[in-house]
Formats: C-alpha cells, structure tokens, sequence
C-alpha cells in the first residue's frame, strides 16, 4: 500500500471557509462538497485507491482556472488536476485535502486549421473527440490511447499519452504545438504556438508528461494530420515467444516500420479468443498483430513482404485480412483484451514497464516464474515496435493479501524492466502507482533534482503533490502517521 | 589569451562571421568524470565556461564571455547501437559523420536529417551530436518525422554544479519522471553540459522523388505546399526555393514502388498550382541538401542569416515585412531562413516581423558585435522568464554554463 502526505491541519481546519472562497470564484453548480457527488471523484483508472477530496470544482475557463489556482496558493490548499479520470497509474487519486480540479467543462473545439494542420482545443475534449470533429475531412489526431474514447486531451498532455500506434505517429509529445496553462500562482502562460520548434527553452515538452505537476493545462494546439489512403491488418502466430521476437527483429531489419506491431503471449490469446471470438490461434505461445497503411497496392505490397518475413518463422498461423471487415476482426481481440481479462478475473492491475525489445523472451520466462511463485496468473501484450510492455495480473480484490501480491508481483516485474535497460513505465506515467519504485529508476541525487524542479513551478509543492516522487524526506510532504 | 581574442575579432569583421578559437584556455576531457571535474572546478571558482563540441556554431547566438572553453570534442565514440532496437547511443563529441556511417552500415539514419552547417558557419570540422541536440536543429523531415528533440531517448549531462545525472533511457517509449531531454535539448548548454546521447534511429527509405512545381509567388507556393502536406501520400520535406519562378517542392521518401506512384497522386493534385515535374534519385538527394544546409539561401559571406518559425501560411509574409530578398522556406513554410545586412536595422524588421506572425526568430549567424547587442532569440514572457530563472537556479546555481549565450544576463 502506498502512502499518502498527512493532511494539512490548518486547511481541515477551514474548510467552510476555503468552500466558501470556492463558491464565491465559481457561482452556481461549480463547486461540489455532498459525499455523494464527490464520490466518483474519490478514485480514479487504479481503483484500488481511493480518498474522498475536500470538494470538487468545475471551472469554465481558463481565467476560472487562474482564479480557483490563486486562490489555493493563497491559502496553501492542495489541487489535483483531474481530466476523465482514466488514469492507470493513480495521477488522479485525490487528498483528504485537496480540491480536485475538474477540467470536463473546458471541452470546447475552439479551432481548426487544416492550412496549418492543427486544431487548438481545451484540456477537457476527449482524444477521440478530436478526431471525431475532423475526421470528415480525412484528418486525424494521431495519439491513440486506448481509453481515447473517454481520456482528455488535457490528461494525455499530463501523462504523454501513447497509443497502439505511436510507433509510427508518436505519443503526445511529438504531437503538441503549443499550451496554455496555468502556474498554481495563477498566472495564465503560453508555450510554443502555431509553429514548430519554437526557440528557448523547451516548455512543451517539460511540462508534457510532468502530471499534473508544474502548471495546470487548459487549452491545447495539437497537429493534426491528413489519414492514409487506407489501412490492413495480419495476424502472425507462432510456436514460441523466442520465435515471435526473432520476427519481430526481421520486421525491423527489412526497414519496414508497420504502423502497429503488437505481441500477445498465450494467456491472452485464449483470454482475447474467449471473450470476442476473433479466430485466434489457441495452440501458438504468441501472436503478432501487424498493420500497415497506404494506397491498397502499397498495402498488398507490405502484407507480402511480412508474410514472407514471418513465414521463415515456422508460423502457426498467417491470416492477411483481406478487407477492411477483416482487419477489424483481427484487433477485435487485442482492442478487447482488458475487457477480456477482467471477465476471467474479478480485478486485474495493467503495468506498463519498457524494455529493450530484444530481452522479451527472457523477460517473458522471468514474469512466468514470479506467476507461479505469486500464485496469480498474469497476460501479457506488448507494443513489439517500441519495447512497451503491460503484463495483466489478475488478483481478486475483496481479498486483501491477493491484492498485496498483485501489488508486489508488478513492482518486481517494474524492476525487472529496469534491470534489463527499461523503464518503470511507457505511457501510463508513475502516478502513486510507481512512486515508490522511483529509486529503482533513479538515484537519489537524480531524483532531488527533479524534486527542485518541480518547486521550481510549484514551491510549496501544491500541485498534485503526492505523486511521482517518493514523499519520504520531501518535507512539504509529511507522510500520515 | 590574447591570442584566442585576437583571431575571434579578425573573424568576426568578414568571412562567415565564424569565430575560428575556442575562448581562452581550452579543456577537453576524454572522459565524462572529467567533464564533471572541469565544471566542479569551474563552479567552485565562480569562473564562467565557454561549452562546445568542435566549435562549430560559435557564431550562433550570442557570444559567451568566459575565460575558460569545456570541449566534448574528445568525449567520443559510439557506446551502443541495436540497430533492430532503433537505438544508438554515443558520447557527446561524436561527430556526425560517425554516427551516420554506423547506421548508413545497417541501412538506417538519423531521423530528424540534421543539417551540416560547416558551409554556413565556414567550420573546418564536422559538427557533434551533443552540440545538434544542444541546439535542437533539424532539417526537413522535421516536419512528418519530428525534431531532435522528439528522438533523444535518454541523456547524460553535468549540470552547473558538476554534478552528472541521467534522464530517459535507452528505450523508446519513457514516461518515468520529468523529461530533461528534452528541457536539455536546445537549451544551448546553459542548463547541463550533456556528455551523452541515446537516439531512436529508423531504417533509411529505399528512394525519395521530389515534385517540384513552378509557382507564381511565394504566397501560391505555401498553398501548393499546404495541398500536399494536407494529402494521405506522406510529405517528407515541404519547401520553396526563392527565385523569379519560386518552386514548391514535395519529398516522398519510400518504397520505390510508393514513390512512383505517391508522387504522380501529388503531379495531378498540384498541377492546379503551377507546372509539376518529377525529379528523382540523386538529383532529389542533392536538392534537399541544399535546402536542409540552406545553401538554397545562398547568403554572401558578409550577410547575417535569421531562421523564423511561424505559422506555414505566415512565412511568405514574413519574408516580405522582413524587407530581405533573400528567403528560403522550409517545413511547409514555416521555416523561414532569411539573408541579409548585419545591422539592427534588419535585424529588428525580422523581430517584428516574425512577432506580428506570432512565431519565434534566432538571429542565426552575426558578426559578434551585432549578436553582442541585440536580443538574438525573442524575450519571455514574464511568468516563463521567473520560472526559467528558477530552473537555472537548479541546473546551475552559480550561472557559470554558457552564460549569455540565449540572452543577455
């Protein structure tokens, strides 16, 4: 279990008058103090935790924002900023006495300019939203989270947000133009603009991924691309996790960079099979998805090319879909895998550690050792192209000694991706979830200066404070006896 | 060191405005600890360091006043490349070539093409790949692939203190803690003397082709450019070379096969703009390099050059309120390199030129009186300028890395 910072006595204290404030800033239905309204605030993508806020405020606008931010530094209150909360890691998990800030209401599109490719939009409009509103016009927002329907724009800044397909696209940060935010003195700043590589200091891309740390965001210009003529999908089974990563290395060695290359061991497979009934091969210990894009010519003439590829892998199974309909049944499985998951096991925590793509198989044996050493079943997808990996532990969560195993099952896999040359996470962020696996990552030395960092923005360390770093020795942050 | 001065002021008066010496005494350790030792000594002393690769672009930006010059240059090698990971990682000082001679081997390269400016800056050395991404500069992929800065997996770096640190790492996708590559990445070594480099590489194309359109005028041309940016056929490069007859042109890096059929899609769609011909192979290559180095400028050796980022659709207006005549356009018009009297007289017509654009300048070569005296990159706003003081204050307490190489103290 992870620790949360004491909560300040003073703020408990006066908190009728701090909601007072609050209401006075956003008259009307802003401000939000009932339990039961505040409750589904309390936790967020990681439900294991969970921790009602002081109150919860709603904000229109950016100058509201300002407002709400000035008025907590005054009075030294804690703000976690929160977009759909969707987050895996906890980036969304409140404080006793935090005001939660909730950035739903700043959804507006507010611009698109295909001249210059981007569309500038606020922090509350959702992934897909964005590219829902252009893509009649053929564009498209490139970063593609799985929870796009429902994450906003705003959290994906936060996080650095990936996607399936950000081996060929990026994540978030390759994606952003500029940012308007707010510092917790409330000062309104821009960053960057409508151009490229805007010269100083790189703000964008500090504050993008620094969760909700140095500055709340509140409008976003994102580039916006046209989509390709078309795309298609294969499905490559094989006899072993070895043999599937071997292929993956010919893939990248043939200098085709498919747009996604995704890897689903065994468990998954028959996880993914149960639940959509995608054809999936239940006799291969892996299985790549590979989709490429292009003109249907171009498409033909890459599908071959990785048939032939994988084909020198012994497969299973090759299955080139032929049409649309039958690229969407092969992601049928892989885009239902979490759902899959959850039907064969009450709760499950999704990790997500990087590693070298060519430690996969070693990685893989490692994690299936600790499953039978836990005693908890894990499934395990994997961003072949980039290295990114979100093994699935299954756990039961109305038993607590199940759940501490699950809990001490990923920090061992977290540090395993570290040992090989990884990282303790690839697109979800540390949130509480990772904070204090931190020093696996990072020395001490390197983590105090990140530490001065973010007081460099926020030196009373008000700004979602309990995340990322460990609080042991931070003393704005005293842990609750 | 008079001698150091003496050389660096008779260059600066004609030539290529290139300062030849480094600044004072040179250091030039061989390995990072003893980057670390030079920096720890130079912050107990309160001494301010000149910092640089090979001294390549001393004429960029505004001149460092320090008695002493820390060179990477002997902080070299290539420390890692998996080249089916799209990794590769090397010491600061490794100088380009190097690097992408060992990727050309297994068919890869950088990705963001960054340019070989010792043209422009008249340097006798090959540029290092800690001083490209302490610079943040990229070329023309820049804008369908990413910049330096979206490829720098993971950096090692001193910071004012002389104390090392680590940020990223050597995979391709890390969102564990702030990200310093990218804060270190074109902060011009004022934040941390980076020491190493990890880059995600990518396989080079099979071919490239350019459609080259003849247009009327630059405003046309950005239109032609915009059109073919705006396609599903994956623009690579997207400029317009100046002249009586501008010309647009497009860049389809891939699969032969994709390139012949890419760019007839792109002949067709932009035939409305201005007569479209094919150019092919080596032909293309070298087109690029002129545009990607800005030879295509061509600047006379005594003129000062600016590089303006706005907006595609601004940059033909920029290069007309900057009243130069000479004006190259890259990234689909957004880049705008512009060539013209060293005065600040045209410096200041760009800096308000590219302010009314909403965008963002660097007076990019200068003879050093001129960069001495005016703002060479455009001013903070006052919220980001307190904070960027703060984070200095961080990364070097004691203000000795490159002082007064971004701004003025």
């Amino acid at each position: 279990m992870i620790d949360l910072p004491a909560p300040k006595p003073d703020v408990l204290a006066r908190r009728a008058e701090i909601l007072a404030g609050l209401q006075a800033l956003l008259p009307g239905d802003g401000v939000i103090t009932e339990p039961a309204r505040v409750k589904p605030y309390e936790t967020d993508g990681l439900s294991a935790y969970r921790q009602p806020p002081l109150a919860v405020v709603l904000p229109r606008t950016t100058e509201e924002v300002a407002a709400i931010l000035r008025f907590c530094h005054r009075n030294g209150v804690r703000v976690i900023p929160r977009g759909a909360g969707t987050s895996l890691s906890g980036g969304a998990l409140p404080l006793a006495d935090a005001v939660v800030l909730g950035m739903m209401r700043l959804n507006r599109i507010l611009e698109v300019d295909y001249a210059n490719r981007l569309a500038v939009v606020e922090a509350g409009v959702t992934n897909l939203g964005i590219t829902n509103h252009i893509a009649g016009d053929g564009f498209f927002y490139a970063p593609d989270p799985s929870s796009q329907l429902a994450c906003m724009i705003g959290g994906n800044v936060g996080m650095n947000s990936g996607g399936a397909h950000c081996l060929k696209y990026g994540v978030t940060a390759n994606n952003l133009l500029g940012l308007k935010a707010v510092t917790i003195e409330g000062e309104i700043f821009e960053v960057g603009g409508r151009h490229l590589d805007a010269a100083g200091y790189d703000w964008l891309g500090l504050l993008t991924g620094s969760e909700g740390q140095l500055a709340v965001v509140t409008e976003v210009t994102v580039r916006i691309l046209h989509a390709p003529e078309g795309q298609r999908a294969m499905l490559a089974a094989f006899k072993g996790t070895e043999i599937a990563g071997a292929a993956v290395d010919a893939i990248i060695a043939s200098g085709i960079i498919p747009v996604a290359l995704e890897f689903m061991d065994k468990p998954c497979i028959h996880a993914c099979e149960a639940f959509a009934h995608a054809g999936y091969p239940l006799d291969a210990e892996a299985m790549l998805i590979i989709e490429v894009e292009g003109s249907q010519q171009e498409q033909d003439m890459l599908l071959g090319k990785l048939k032939e590829i994988c084909s020198r892998f012994d497969p299973i199974s090759l299955k080139v879909a032929q049409t649309p309909e039958e690229s969407l049944a092969i992601w049928k499985g892989r885009k239902g895998a979490f759902g899959a998951v959850g039907r064969i096991s009450p709760d499950y925590l999704c990790m997500d550690g990087t590693i070298p793509t060519g430690e996969l198989p070693h990685v893989l044996r490692r994690i299936g050792e600790m499953s039978t050493e836990y005693g908890l079943q894990v499934a395990n997808v994997f961003h072949a192209g980039d290295g990114n990996l979100h093994p699935l532990i299954m756990f039961d969560a109305n038993d607590a000694a199940s759940f501490r195993k699950a809990e001490a099952f990923g920090a061992d896999i977290l540090k395993l991706c570290v040992e090989v040359g990884g990282c303790l996470t690839g697109e979800h962020g540390v949130g509480v979830e990772k904070r204090d696996l931190m020093p696996v990552q990072f020395t001490p030395f390197e983590l105090d200066q990140m530490r001065a960092l973010k007081a460099a923005f926020d030196p009373d360390w008000l700004l979602n404070p309990a995340k990322v770093f460990p609080i042991e020795g931070n003393p704005a942050l005293r842990p609750a006896a | 060191m008079s001698g150091a001065s003496d050389a660096r002021n008779g260059e600066g008066r004609g030539g290529l405005n290139q300062p030849r010496m480094p600044q004072g005494m040179l250091i030039a350790p061989a390995e990072e600890a003893g980057v670390a030792a030079a920096v720890a000594e130079a912050a107990a002393a309160g001494e301010p360091l000149a910092i640089e690769g090979r001294g390549t672009k001393r004429a960029l930006l505004r001149p460092v006043q320090a008695a002493r010059t820390l060179s990477l240059r002997n902080l070299s090698g290539i420390t890692l490349y998996r080249p089916q990971e799209l990794i590769l990682s090397a010491r600061a000082g490794t100088p380009l070539p190097e690097i992408e001679a060992a990727l050309a081997e297994h068919g890869q390269q950088v990705i963001a093409e960054p340019p070989d400016l010792t043209g422009l800056f008249g340097a006798t050395e090959p540029a290092t790949i800690g001083g490209l991404v302490a610079t943040n500069l990229s070329g023309p992929r820049r804008i369908s692939a990413g910049a330096m800065r979206d490829h720098v997996m993971g950096i090692r770096a001193v910071n004012g203190l002389g104390e090392v640190f680590r940020s990223g790492g050597r995979v391709l996708k890390n969102v564990t803690g702030l990200d310093l590559c990218k804060l270190l990445t074109g902060a011009h070594g004022t934040l941390g003397v980076i020491t190493e480099v990890t880059l995600k590489v990518l396989p080079a194309t099979e071919a490239e082709g350019t459609v080259s359109v003849a247009v009327p005028d630059l405003e046309t041309g950005v239109q032609a450019l915009s059109a073919g940016l705006g396609s599903p056929y994956g623009v690579s490069g997207a400029a317009l070379l100046p002249g009586p007859t501008p010309r647009a042109l497009l860049r389809i890096e891939e699969f032969a096969e994709f390139v012949a059929y890419r760019c007839g899609r792109l002949r067709e769609a932009l035939g409305r703009f201005g007569e479209a011909s094919l150019v092919e192979g080596e032909e293309s290559r070298a087109l690029w390099r002129r545009v990607r180095d800005a030879e295509a400028l061509d600047a006379a050796p005594e003129e000062a050059i600016w590089r303006v980022s706005v907006q595609p659709s601004a940059g033909p207006g920029v290069a007309v309120a900057a009243g130069l005549d000479k004006a190259l356009l890259d990234w689909g018009g957004g880049l705008v390199w512009l060539a013209g009297p060293a005065t600040e007289a045209a410096h200041g017509r760009v800096m308000a030129a590219a302010r009314a654009a909403g965008g963002s300048f660097t007076l990019f070569r200068a003879p050093e009186p001129l960069r001495a005296a005016v703002p060479v990159l455009p001013e903070e706003a006052p919220a980001l300028a307190e904070i960027g003081r703060r984070v200095r204050a961080v990364m070097d307490p004691k203000g000795i890395l490159n002082p007064g190489r971004m701004r003025a103290a």
